[in-house]
């Protein structure tokens, strides 16, 4: 039970893992993706992306600028234009 | 003939430029290893963004495409985006890119269209003034930042974007070279503006879901595809710089090589020479005696 999470910008690929859960701060409210969530795409707004490791366990937070998220087949795609740190 | 002490000082100012275009090849070959990583982490990014790009740009059509996307609807002004080095000493790369451009814009107004130039980097302003005096519009200058990165990539681009909003231009190519190997850099012409239809997607049956809806996320996609190409472009010059800036140094160095060579030979010869015609004059003054 993983979900594939690729974190992307144009400088470099930031993290391609599979980890439990990642919570995206989108344009239209923030949202959650699991393993085997529908074909989803969003732009997203400026704020933090968590990552769940595990299942209950404290999230990773990783500052993005500007780009999209895209749920496929092979999980979730987020591109951003920058990443803090 | 020139004198020794003449040969002598030539043979030393050709063994210091010899060490000056051994240090920048050896400089240059450092930097192309940093550059071509650079262009490889790029790689990603610019390859799901066209995926995605292809896949949405196929659902959306029609009239309700952006104008980024469906054209102003002429073809009339073109504007080459030429992006060239800011530093010489790397062989005849610019001069292809020059060339490129130049062929391109002699093609465009032969077929009846208006062309406008917007440069990036230094090198290949003057060679494009003296052939199109009027037709020079923005420079973008990079030299100020040590490696061109997304930031003027972001730049460039937004200014393009406004350009093309304000109806300054209907066709937009961008003109850098490719960095097939520290060989050979080859001119590329790529349409930008309007983004060319790519080329569509295998068609998944699953059904995205869009958020806010395609056309929004398509409208903010645009821009961003436009970003990444001119990024592209930055780092395929900066590569490119390096890898024809290597051989230009390498030859440089091997051609100062030979010089030193036939110099120094020269150099004893007229010392032999010069020696044996006193040996003469003091033996034929001995026999004088």
């Amino acid at each position: 039970m993983a979900l594939h999470f690729e974190l992307v910008t144009p400088a470099k690929l930031v993290r391609s893992e599979d980890v439990h859960m990642v919570v995206v701060p989108g344009a239209e409210g923030e949202f959650g993706v699991l393993e085997g969530h529908a074909p989803f795409m969003s732009t997203i707004r400026d704020g933090a992306v968590q990552v769940y490791k595990t299942e209950g366990g404290t999230p990773e937070e990783i500052e993005v600028r500007g780009g999209f998220a895209e749920v496929g087949d092979n999980g979730l795609t987020v591109l951003a234009e920058h990443v803090e740190g | 003939m020139a004198s020794l002490k003449e040969l002598k000082d030539r043979i030393g100012s050709v063994k210091s430029t010899q060490k000056i275009t051994k240090a920048k090849q050896m400089v240059a070959a450092a930097k192309l290893r940093k550059a071509q990583a650079a262009a490889e982490a790029a790689r990603p990014y610019a390859e799901r963004l066209a995926s995605v790009m292809a896949a949405l740009a196929s659902k959306v059509s029609g009239d309700d495409a952006p104008k980024l996307l469906a054209g102003t609807g002429s073809d009339k002004r073109h504007l080459l985006v030429v992006v060239n080095t800011d530093k010489g000493l790397c062989g005849g790369l610019n001069a292809n890119l020059v060339r490129a451009a130049a062929n391109k814009a002699r093609e465009l107004q032969a077929a009846g269209k208006d062309v406008e130039f917007y440069l990036v980097g230094k090198k290949g302003r003057a060679p494009l003034k003296r052939n199109f005096p009027n037709q020079i519009g923005t420079h973008f200058d990079t030299s100020d930042v040590r490696y061109p990165g997304f930031e003027e990539a972001a730049k460039i681009a937004e200014e393009l974007v406004e350009m093309y909003d304000g109806g300054k231009f209907d066709v937009a190519h961008l003109v850098y070279p490719t960095f097939k190997s520290a060989l050979a850099q080859d001119p590329t012409i790529d349409q930008i503006i309007p983004v060319p239809a790519p080329a569509s997607a295998a068609d998944s049956d699953a059904v995205v879901e869009y958020e806010p809806g395609e056309e929004e996320i398509l409208e903010e996609l645009l821009p961003r595809y436009v970003k990444t190409q001119i990024f592209g472009a930055l780092l395929e010059i900066a590569a490119s710089e390096q890898g024809a800036s290597m051989t230009a140094m390498d030859n440089a160095t091997r051609n100062a090589g030979d010089l030193i060579n036939k110099l120094t030979i020269q150099y004893n010869r007229s010392r032999q020479a010069a020696i044996t015609t006193e040996l003469i004059e003091i033996i034929a003054g001995a026999e004088a005696l």
